[in-house]
């Protein structure tokens, strides 16, 4: 089904030079297919987000310091915001990788979303009751990477969000952000 | 038992033996006809399209390459593991996945479909299913990739001679 997109969201998605770097959203995307690791690396760059992508969970948890064999290989300096994991991964799964995450104090608070090609509920639910903050059907769409990132961004931290309010504002935007209330991630409909 | 019953139950599995055989030609052939009747590529491939853009001009056929890397890959295991004295399921299971996932990322829907059923006839360690499946979804593989070599030297050509490449207009 074709997405309805308003002229103004369409070109700030084409412009991304508009957003100052500190402030775009720094995702942690890992999976283990060659051709999926493109595909979001780019859903995510269409999205104005930074991308770091990794081919395996231990790499992941490499990048992020919490593989206690081998010494951090990330730079520490580019906070995580958000981490896209592929389920079913050879070694260490998504799910393992979300627990791993959810069990460490450092990174406890970083939201895990989990994607797979399968849509099995017993599935979901185990990986929501983790904690993971949703769960995408693959292949994912532009449309999950923009709802995703729109309810992480925080009103008060992001510059990012006060110009989307100043545009939306002048334009007289039907999908105006109300920057009162806090955004509210909803669940994939399953 | 008595011999009766025993040759009964030797004529029951006998013909359990060869309905099953028949089942998995008709079940395949079945899906060979409901694949013939759809595209061999699927909106998903729309999707890859409108991610590429001036920035990112390639993005398409960077990521259809990959798919072709990774596949002539798979295909490669799959068919050495099948041709095994005794099939280890636990490496072909994963291929299959591989490759399912892989097919349904790039929108080329008659492999992603050919793989759904091969997957089932791994599950039940089905050896002839799977000879049959990997049969079809080579086909079906070569079919797209041949597909989509052509589009993109038509894309070449176009942009070689000066021309723009126009955007797909499809009710999806």
């Amino acid at each position: 089904m074709a997405e309805v997109m308003l002229p103004m969201k369409m070109e700030m998605a084409n412009d991304p030079s508009k957003f100052t770097s500190p402030d775009l959203l720094h995702v942690l995307a890992v999976d283990d297919s060659h051709v999926d690791r493109k595909f979001i690396e780019r859903l995510l760059k269409v999205s104005s987000c930074k991308v770091t992508v990794v081919d395996s969970a231990t790499r992941a948890l490499q990048y992020l310091g919490l593989d206690v064999n081998e010494k951090p290989i990330g730079c520490k300096d580019l906070k995580v915001n958000l981490i896209m994991t592929d389920y079913s991964m050879p070694g260490m799964t998504g799910y393992e990788l979300l627990k791993k995450i959810k069990e460490s104090s450092a990174f406890r608070d970083v939201p895990v979303v989990v994607m797979s090609s399968e849509n099995i509920l017993p599935r979901i639910d185990r990986c929501l009751e983790e904690g993971a903050e949703d769960f995408l059907l693959k292949p994912v769409k532009l449309s999950d990477v923009r709802r995703i990132r729109d309810s992480l961004i925080k009103v008060e931290d992001l510059s990012f969000t006060k110009s989307i309010n100043k545009r939306e504002l002048e334009t007289e935007n039907v999908y105006s952000l109300d920057s009162s209330v806090p955004l509210q991630l909803k669940r994939t409909k399953i | 038992m008595e011999l009766v019953q025993m040759q009964k139950s030797l004529q029951d599995y006998t013909k359990s033996l060869f309905l099953d055989n028949l089942k998995v030609e008709e079940s395949v052939l079945g899906v060979i006809q409901k694949l013939e009747f759809m595209g061999v590529l699927d909106s998903q491939f729309l999707q890859l399209q409108q991610l590429q853009d001036e920035s990112n001009p390639h993005f398409v056929s960077q990521v259809v390459t990959l798919f072709f890397q990774d596949s002539d890959r798979i295909l490669n295991d799959l068919s050495l593991s099948l041709d095994q004295q005794v099939v280890d399921f636990k490496k072909v299971y994963p291929h299959v996945h591989q490759l399912k996932g892989s097919s349904s990322s790039i929108g080329a829907q008659r492999v992603k479909n050919a793989c759904v059923v091969f997957r089932s006839f791994c599950e039940q360690q089905n050896v002839e299913g799977c000879h049959r499946c990997l049969q079809q979804v080579k086909k079906e593989y070569y079919l797209v990739k041949n597909r989509l070599e052509t589009l993109f030297k038509l894309e070449q050509q176009i942009v070689a001679s000066g021309g723009m490449i126009p955007a797909m207009e499809l009710g999806f």
